[in-house]
């Protein structure tokens, strides 16, 4: 069986979803029930004093992996705090590190998110950093103790597909850790796209919760993904990149 | 009394447990998490803290996000 | 135009010159391009190119698993007959060559049929020494006639022909013609056919353009590798697909990579060519023509046919024999040429299969006529 595993945990559904936008977050359970989704972002914020709002938590089927993000920090530190308290809530020890201060194009600080992946794997947690795609910053965090790296395809939220596509390849081929694109995959045709070229799992969150109908595209997406994976491994011809020599033809003529 | 709770001072007629004033302001304790005076407090300890004057609170829950 | 017209072309620009100052960067631009200019495939037959062989190999290899997959379609020859009239030096049939000579009759043609198609071949390549006239052409009809039953695919290598003839042929059931120029240059050409009807140079040459005329489906060209400077006829060669390609879209056009090595007593090939340099004539007809099929025959030894596989090679012959009668008595003395690779129909399959690529012995069913 085809396996992903990350911190120790065995997944067999490579499409992870964040929990954000939607409409109507009573979805979310059904979503999950018809797609098998096993990974769910979720953010951590301060409560709304004056009531009302029902807990997202309630929405998530109890056996799914909580990965709560760090949205909100700017800076290492800060995501560390997040972290820390998302960890308190009692819901579990996986965390997907967000630093963002940038909050134009909402690009990820790679060197405060190495920083933070730093801390928090040496306390035990298993860190996802969100990165923008960087091979150099890739191998770093694989040194920093990351479970996985999580480039963005696009920027958060904008449904634009897999724009960083040859460099989430290049990601893919040179780390050995799990390369899950996250952010920007809009379509499910990119989400094939990604999993075609190797990525181990791909996070949609906009494309879901803010498409006509959620449900039926969660269906679409977790079908995308799991072709995109089976088209991977069956290992498709290489197209245009002649010279990426996996063995010699010519071998033979200096024997 | 004034506590500063997620980041908005307020008056506090009565000294309370951590626990009572959750419950009190209408909140799950199952799906908070709670910051007292810059620490995270396990919520075992939350019947066991009594507010003071002073304090400052951070009370957070999980929402939808990406 | 016709193809001598494009080869008159050249006739100013030296070749060997052109090709000794080909330089590195020169090689690697073609072997960025898309479409090959004919200068840009010459470019690839130069001594810059031949450094260059494992670049080339790993494009014409990914251009070949594009347009035809792993597969590579088996086909073996059935000689007919070693009668000839012509004087080729190079060819054991030539008239001046003393040999038992054969021509097979209806009986014997089926039995050879039959133990050809027993191996499990479907595409046979009928083949005789060059006698022209119309009985000559009334025999190979009444041939493909008997063997139509056990093949479903039927090429002739026989002397050139007229339009009608070859069309008389397509009617009888005959898909493929194969014609090898030998060798494009004129005045070599004249110099090793000594006598016989083959001398006439160009009625040889548009041989393959009647045949695209008279619509055969597969018209299947080539130089004989070793009678004259390599780069010039491999470069000729695959000028003349190009030709015939883009004048008649409807046919297919494949090249052959013949390469003579021996030849009757006392013949000596002129310009030997190596095992290096034949990969190289591979990969730029390859580059050059990326569509197009490309027949490695049994004259290349085992060893050298396996690694030429995934180099751009789509059509290869097994289990021959180019005797006469070969094929029912067992034997292989007065052969058309050497052959180097004797293995079995099956072991060339066995040999395919376990390179990861498919022997297709039937491309087609006939399902009307
Ligand atoms: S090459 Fe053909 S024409 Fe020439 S001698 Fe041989 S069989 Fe005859």
């Amino acid at each position: 069986m085809d396996k992903l595993i990350i911190g120790g945990r065995e997944l067999k559904n490579r499409l992870f979803i964040g929990s954000g936008k939607f409409a109507d977050e009573s979805l979310i359970g059904p979503i999950v029930a018809q797609t098998g989704v096993e990974v769910i972002t979720v953010a951590l914020r301060r409560v709304d004093l004056s009531g009302g709002k029902e807990n997202i938590l309630n929405y998530i089927p109890k056996d799914c992996v909580l990965l709560p993000n760090t949205s909100g920090a700017r800076n290492a530190e800060e995501a560390v705090r997040i972290a820390r308290l998302a960890q308190a809530a009692g819901c579990g020890n996986w965390v997907k590190i967000e630093v963002i201060s940038d909050n134009k194009y909402l690009l990820p600080d790679n060197n405060e998110t190495i920083k933070a992946t730093r801390i928090l794997a040496e306390e035990g947690f298993v860190v996802l950093p969100y990165m923008h795609p960087d091979l150099y910053a890739a191998k770093e965090l694989e040194r920093a103790g990351a479970a996985a790296v999580m480039p963005l395809g696009a920027p958060i939220g904008t449904n634009r597909g897999l724009k960083t596509k040859e460099i989430v390849r290049i990601l893919i081929e040179e780390c050995e850790l799990p390369v899950i694109v996250d952010a920007g995959i809009g379509k499910p045709s990119e989400a094939a796209e990604a999993m075609e070229m190797g990525a181990a799992a791909v996070l949609v969150n906009t494309a879901i919760a803010t498409a006509g109908n959620p449900t039926m595209m969660a269906n679409a997406f977790s079908q995308a993904v799991q072709a995109g994976r089976q088209a991977f491994l069956a290992q498709p011809g290489e197209t245009t990149e002649y010279a990426r020599a996996s063995s010699p033809l010519t071998g033979f003529l200096r024997s | 009394m004034r506590v500063t709770v997620n980041g908005e001072s307020l008056e506090l007629s009565e000294s309370t447990t951590l626990l009572d004033y959750l419950i009190r302001r209408n909140l799950n304790p199952a799906v908070l998490v709670v910051e007292y005076n810059g620490k995270i407090l396990h919520r075992d300890h939350w019947s066991q803290i009594q507010i003071g004057d002073g304090d400052t609170l951070e009370i957070l829950s999980f929402v939808g996000g990406g | 135009m016709s193809f001598h017209q494009i080869i008159e072309g050249y006739k100013d620009f030296h070749i060997p010159a052109y090709l000794s100052k080909v330089s590195a960067g020169e090689v690697k631009a073609a072997l960025q391009k898309d479409f090959l200019k004919p200068q840009d495939f010459l470019t690839l037959l130069s001594p810059a190119a031949a450094e260059h062989l494992e670049a080339m190999a790993q494009k014409a290899h990914q251009l070949t698993l594009q347009h035809f997959g792993r597969v590579i379609q088996l086909f073996t020859p059935l000689y007919l007959s070693n009668f000839c009239v012509n004087r080729c030096l190079y060819c054991n049939f030539n008239s001046g060559n003393a040999i038992g000579r054969r021509k097979l009759d209806a009986q014997e043609i089926r039995a050879e049929a039959k133990a050809i198609a027993a191996t499990g071949l479907k595409q046979i390549l009928l083949l005789t020494g060059d006698v022209p006239g119309k009985a000559a052409v009334d025999y190979l009809i009444e041939a493909v006639t008997l063997v139509r039953e056990y093949f479903t695919s039927i090429g002739i290598e026989v002397n050139p022909m007229g339009v009608d003839d070859y069309r008389r042929l397509a009617q009888a059931g005959v898909d493929s013609m194969t014609i090898y120029q030998e060798v494009y240059n004129q005045a070599v050409y004249d110099s090793l056919h000594l006598s016989g009807p083959k001398k006439d140079y160009h009625w040889r040459l548009n041989a393959p353009e009647r045949a695209c005329q008279a619509r055969l489906r597969t018209v299947n060209i080539g130089a004989l590798l070793g009678l004259h400077h390599w780069p010039t006829e491999a470069f000729f060669t695959g000028l003349h697909a190009s030709y015939l390609q883009n004048k008649y879209l409807d046919t297919e056009i494949n090249i052959s990579l013949p390469r003579i090595k021996s030849g009757p007593v006392g013949y000596q090939p002129q310009s030997p060519v190596s095992d290096a340099e034949l990969v190289q004539i591979l990969l730029a007809l390859r580059l050059f023509m990326p569509r197009s099929g490309i027949t490695l025959s049994t004259r290349e030894p085992a060893e050298l046919r396996n690694h030429l596989v995934p180099l751009g090679i789509t059509r290869m012959s097994a289990g021959v024999n180019t005797a006469v009668g070969g094929h029912i008595d067992g034997h292989s003395d007065d052969g058309q040429f050497r052959i180097s690779d004797e293995r079995s129909v099956d072991e060339v399959q066995q040999m395919l299969i376990s390179k990861g690529y498919q022997p297709v012995t039937q491309d087609w069913h006939h399902i009307a006529g």
